[in-house]
């Protein structure tokens, strides 16, 4: 079964239609790519799935439940979260208190338990705490876990990003341009990192990237968008050979 | 103790109370409000009317009007909280100066004359120990999961959304504490002053309240509770200068946030484990500084 359907999906910004008719489907424990010319409605697509923005018309289903325009901290207790293109973390804060934040998928101990304290509280809190740590662990940021994420390197703050992500238990990971601003050896760690976590995690990960080495290399499987409709879907290979895709981002002679 | 520096502790004690709710509001969950002193107001009629027409005792009393206080900012916080940037913040201004005039109007609580003979059961100790009580509950609640959650709200609402924060929930949550401390603190004031008046509440009152929590520190408990007794003090300390001490009051003020516009805390925390980092870190410092040379 898929575990995310995207049927006729379209949305409209006044009379602009950023997304049209796009359907589409994730396998389970899958690696998706997602390409396109900027303006293509990349992002727009990851807003509609997380809930940040509503849908215009169509029907998104997630693990065989309708997800469709429902509020974003609903989609994300069920199961999506993403990173962002332009990096959104907590960033006052600490890195380990970035990933605790996020981590509280079974903490459910409730205000009053909280105000006085009570054990339900203290052992749940032990538990996140645990959690957070042996995940910074996986990530790899437990040496600067008093980091104020702010002053992290801009690397580093990605991978924090995804760690937040990740903290959630998702069911499926979207990464919106994870190697924008990356050097060729930063994007080759990424490349690891992506992964290593679908190992570790048994998760499905959908990207949005512009490199093209990246998304080729770890893609099973390719959509490309331009100007808001799906233009071609299929595995690397045969998204390389495409003529309309060639065309798409080549432009064509004549 | 001297009755006088009794009576400037149990003031500092009340402002504390509605500041510790407020702090939680404006530091910790980012949403200013400049409406604080209805929540006092209607706390204050609240619990009166209950020892007073009721004959409820004290503490009961106290906690109704900290709900009742918390009801009503319910109902403001469902209808505005979904408004963005500062509207909320005009909002609960509105919101403050309409109980005022309500409250004028009201001649069941005397209107704008005022309401005498008020029993007087404020004291120092039921002060220091109802703060106390609110200090350390409102520690708990921040160092827990829903405080983490209003800090996330504040930092980052997009990204508190994306990871499962009901954002709404939380500033409505934050609003609703926050306002039962005001409705406290009212209802502590109402039984010390024995006396109260629409015009005790006003815009001014409100101001007082979110200027210590700024002045002490966004996002720092310490640093309400020092700006709620350095801030209530400092006008009685003053008090010889007498016109001048406004002026003062207002330069110490601004000569705080012209050189830590952060607060006299900032974010930080007077914890035993915080003085030993801080001790750590001045003395890495040094150490750098020597290797350095």
């Amino acid at each position: 079964m898929n575990l995310l359907e995207m049927k006729n999906v379209t949305k409209h910004f006044g009379g602009l239609t950023a997304v049209s008719n796009v359907n589409f489907e994730i396998e389970k424990e899958s690696i998706t790519g997602l390409i396109g010319p900027n303006g293509a409605g990349k992002t727009t697509i990851f807003n509609l799935i997380t809930g940040v923005y509503k849908v215009t018309e169509g029907k998104i289903t997630f693990d065989g439940k309708d997800i469709t325009n429902k509020e974003p901290y609903i989609i994300a207790e069920m199961g999506i979260t993403r990173t962002f293109q332009n990096i959104r973390l907590f960033k006052k804060l600490s890195v380990y208190e970035n990933v605790l934040t996020a981590c509280q998928y079974n903490a459910n101990y409730n205000l009053l338990e909280a105000m006085l304290y009570l054990p339900r509280c203290k052992n749940q809190e032990k538990q996140l705490k645990e959690q957070a740590e042996h995940l910074l662990e996986i990530i790899g940021l437990i040496d600067r876990k008093d980091f104020i994420a702010n002053n992290l390197p801009y690397g580093l703050q990605r991978r924090l990003e995804i760690a937040r992500a990740l903290s959630l238990n998702p069911k499926l990971l979207l990464l919106d341009e994870p190697a924008a601003g990356m050097n060729p050896d930063e994007t080759a760690q990424l490349m690891n990192l992506i992964y290593d976590i679908r190992k570790k995690f048994n998760l499905s990960i959908l990207i949005i990237d512009h490199h093209m080495d990246l998304v080729m290399g770890i893609c099973e499987k390719i959509m490309v968008l331009n100007f808001g409709c799906k233009l071609a879907e299929g595995t690397p290979i045969e998204i390389q050979s495409n003529p309309k895709v060639i065309e798409a981002y080549l432009g064509v002679e004549g | 103790m001297d009755y006088y520096i009794q009576g400037i502790l149990i003031l500092s004690g009340i402002n504390l109370m509605a500041v510790l709710g407020l702090s939680l509001l404006t530091g910790f969950t980012g949403l200013f409000s400049f409406g604080h002193a209805g929540f006092m107001a209607i706390g204050g009629y609240t619990a009166a009317a209950m020892t007073v027409k009721y004959h409820i005792p004290f503490i009961p009393a106290l906690l109704i009007g900290a709900i009742v206080a918390s009801l009503v900012s319910a109902l403001i916080g469902v209808l505005t909280l979904k408004l963005k940037g500062d509207y909320f913040c005009i909002a609960t201004l509105g919101f403050g100066e309409a109980t005022r005039l309500i409250l004028d109007n009201m001649q069941y609580f005397g209107g704008a004359r005022g309401w005498p003979g008020i029993p007087a059961y404020t004291n120092f100790t039921n002060v220091i120990i109802i703060n106390i009580i609110g200090l350390i509950l409102l520690a708990n609640l921040i160092r827990s999961k829903h405080g983490r959650n209003m800090i996330a709200v504040r930092e980052e609402e997009l990204a508190s959304q994306i990871s499962g924060i009901n954002v709404f929930k939380y500033k409505l949550i934050s609003l609703m504490i926050s306002a039962a401390y005001a409705g406290i603190a009212g209802g502590l004031m109402a039984h010390y002053m024995t006396f109260l008046q629409p015009k005790m509440f006003a815009l001014t009152k409100s101001t007082e309240l979110t200027i210590i929590v700024i002045f002490g520190g966004l996002g720092s408990i310490s640093g309400s509770v020092l700006g709620a007794l350095v801030l209530t003090s400092l006008p009685e300390i003053l008090r010889a200068f007498s016109n001048w001490r406004l002026v003062i009051y207002g330069l110490a003020v601004i000569i705080i946030m012209i050189t830590r516009p952060e607060g006299l805390m900032g974010g930080y925390e007077f914890t035993p484990k915080s003085m030993k980092k801080l001790f750590f870190n001045l003395k890495e410092k040094r150490l750098k500084k020597s290797a350095g040379r």
